[in-house]
Formats: structure tokens, sequence, C-alpha cells
């Protein structure tokens, strides 16, 4: 088992699991969850509907190198503290 | 009482699979991962998942994995536990894994019934998980057994002119001893009920209403919006059978229970966009009001109502 495609150094017949197996899925984002942790009250809504497993449990941080942009989170806090915000290369 | 504080924090579904957008598939492998911990052999028979779980040589999810033929999901998870269940007599292993099938509403409804229905009349002991998206999202959206009536897919761009066939209902039929219905709208429900599943002994069955994004046209950010919807409105059951009694569970018990008011259909059929054809016809009125019928028809026939006809 290793946690991300570097750490393999070789390959079998047989897949793998590792991180980031489609690459760094957070480039087919096109708007960009950003959390407001003054309004976050720790509520773990957001963690439990990610559907990528992209938001930490603890401190509810946001992993940028996989999140596909999905808007889940944002859509489903009851505090309003997760902003969809475009991003800068588009 | 569990809480979303009490689940455990490992992911065995990784990040960065090639999932759509909002994806209810790998939400729903995640929060069963959770339930059932990582010795699990996971059976995927031929659907969206096949695709998700990566590309070789890597693979998004964190447990054994056999990718298996469309029609297979029982016949191959009834070899999986006679297998184990030889390793264990030699001693190889220890503990018996959870042998959990993996399968979409074709794989369930159309192709696999005949290796389903046998392994449930063959007592296999193992969780069978129909991911219900109501067509085949793999291969671009085509008509399925679990399409609902008026629906829009490639294949009926009118609208289905007939009703969906209710698998859980044939499932129970088949004397298992435990059969659910899940929203991924609420996780708890979910959770308890695929760790409930795996408590029991016997061949258990579990449905989840998945949302598709691209299929079902609505903004990825709304997956969990429609599950809801669609609970709160009635077209979709939250329920588990066990012992001969079925038991309401969620937001459906507190509707049958008078607490909450059930939502119109209407309300979860606009949200969807493979709706508006059949809504914008003349004939729209009338298939929703079809669709009401049967919400009341399945509640009271779950709550043991038989058709006079019988």
């Amino acid at each position: 088992m290793a946690d991300d495609i570097e750490s393999i150094e070789y390959v079998t017949s047989l897949s793998r699991p590792a991180k980031g197996c489609a690459g760094n899925t957070g480039e087919w984002r096109v708007f960009k969850p950003v959390k407001d942790d003054s309004k976050c009250n720790n509520c773990l809504i957001c963690w439990i509907y990610c559907p990528e497993a992209c938001i930490s449990k603890e401190g509810i941080n946001i992993d940028y190198q996989y999140c596909k942009g999905c808007g889940m989170c944002a859509e489903e806090c009851p505090t309003k503290a997760i902003e969809m915000i475009k991003e800068d290369k588009f | 009482m569990v809480t979303l504080k009490s689940l455990p924090e490992e992911e065995l579904f990784l990040a960065g699979s090639t999932a759509c957008h909002g994806c209810p598939s790998s939400l729903a492998l995640r929060i069963a991962f959770k339930a059932l911990g990582s010795n699990v052999l996971l059976i995927v028979v031929a659907s969206c998942t096949s695709v998700l779980q990566g590309s070789y040589p890597f693979s998004a999810i964190n447990v054994p994995l056999l990718n298996m033929a469309f029609a297979t999901g029982g016949a191959s998870a009834s070899g999986a536990v006679a297998g184990y269940k030889a390793l264990k007599k030699r001693g190889e292993i220890e503990e018996e894994p959870t042998v959990l099938v993996w399968a979409g509403d074709g794989g369930t409804y159309d192709i696999g019934i005949q290796s389903l229905s046998g392994a449930a009349e063959r007592e296999t002991n193992f969780i069978y998980f129909c991911y219900n998206n109501e067509m085949y999202s793999n291969t671009g959206t085509q008509r399925s057994g679990a399409t609902p009536l008026g629906a829009w897919t490639t294949t009926t761009p009118a609208g289905k002119p007939q009703h969906r066939k209710d698998i859980a209902q044939i499932m129970i039929a088949h004397g298992i001893p435990y059969v659910a219905t899940v929203s991924l709208a609420y996780p708890l429900d979910f959770f308890q009920k695929m760790q409930k599943a795996k408590s029991i002994v016997g061949t258990k069955y579990i449905e989840l209403l998945a949302p598709c994004p691209p299929g079902w046209k609505f903004p990825s950010s709304k997956t969990i919006e429609v599950s809801r919807l669609a609970v709160q409105s009635g077209m979709w059951l939250l329920y588990e059978h066990e012992n001969g009694e079925t038991r309401f569970t969620a937001a459906t018990k507190k509707i049958i229970e008078g607490k909450v008011r059930k939502r119109p259909v209407k309300e979860y059929l606009d949200m969807q966009g493979r709706f508006k054809p059949v809504l914008e016809k003349p004939e729209g009125k009338e298939a929703e009001e079809l669709l009401e019928r049967k919400v009341t028809e399945s509640i009271k026939r779950l709550k043991g109502w038989v058709p006079e006809y019988i």
C-alpha cells in the first residue's frame, strides 16, 4: 500500500492503491472552495459529504491538490462558511 | 448514539479518483468503508465504479477489489465466500472478510438479477449493495429497469412510459435476513444500516438512490439536495426489513408518523433536467399525478397493504 504515486517503484499486473490515480484532479476545478474559519463551527457536515475525501476531519482542511470543486461542501454548509470562488487561471 | 464525530477518520477511498464532480458512488463508498472497516473484499460488477476506481496501474480503493462481468455480482460473491471459508478451515486466515458486492442499477435490476437471486437463495453470507442512479450512466445514460416514469434518457427522449420496479421488495420476497434502503442525505442512517448489515449472517441487500449530476441534469453541488428531496417527497423511501417486519427510518419515518409534511413530488421533478421534456408537454401533469399516486401506493404496500386484485 502506498500513499502517493511517487512512492511506487515498480508495477505488476495488479493495480495498487494510491492517492491521485487520475493525476492531480485539482486541475479540473473551476470554482475553488474557500473556508472562512470565523464562521466554521466544526460540525463535520462538509467532511462527511465530500465525495472525494478531500476534507480532513481534524481541522477541516481542504486538499486543493485533489479537490475537483464540485461545490457540495459549500452547498451543504449550515453556517455558509465555505464559499466557491472562481479560479484565477480561468 | 452514532454522531458525525464518532465516525472513523480513516479513508479507504483515496482522493484523486476518476469520478465525475459530485459523484454519489464515490461518496457512498467512503461511508460504506467507514462502517465496514478495512477487512472487506469489494466485488465491482461493470458500472461507473469500474471506471471511477482509477486506471491501471493505480486504484483509488484501498481494499482488495475484484472487477467482474456485468451479470456476475451474486455468483462471484458466492465463489469468494466459499473460498474464504476454505482458507479459514485451513487456518490461513483468522477472520473471514466481509464480502461486499458493489453494483449499479443496471447490474442489479436488469442484468444481474438472476445471479443475485441465486446467491440469496443459497443464503450466501455477503452484502449486496446497489447504488441506483436510475439509468445506465456509465455507457451514456440509457434507460434501465430502475428509471422512473417520465424520466428522459438517451433511449427514452420523450420520457419513459413505464414506472420502475421495486427490487427491494423482490429481495424481501426472497426471505433474506436484512433489506434496507439508504440515502446520501442521511449519512448516519446509512452508516448504521451498513454496520447492522455487517453484523448479520446471511444475504443482505442494501440499496441507495444515487443522483447522478450529468445523467439527471442538475449541478454537481446539488447531489445531496436532490437525495434529500427524493426522500422528503416520498420518491425514495427509507426503511429496513428485518425478521419479517418493515421499519421506516430517518425522514421517511417522520413523514409517515405525520411529524413532517411530505413535500410534493413536483418539487423533486423540477430540480432535475431529465423530467423537463415530459413536464413541458400537456401529459406532464398526468405523469406527475401518476408518480404521486405511486408514492402513496408504495407507502401503503410497505405498511402491509395488499392490492384488491390479488
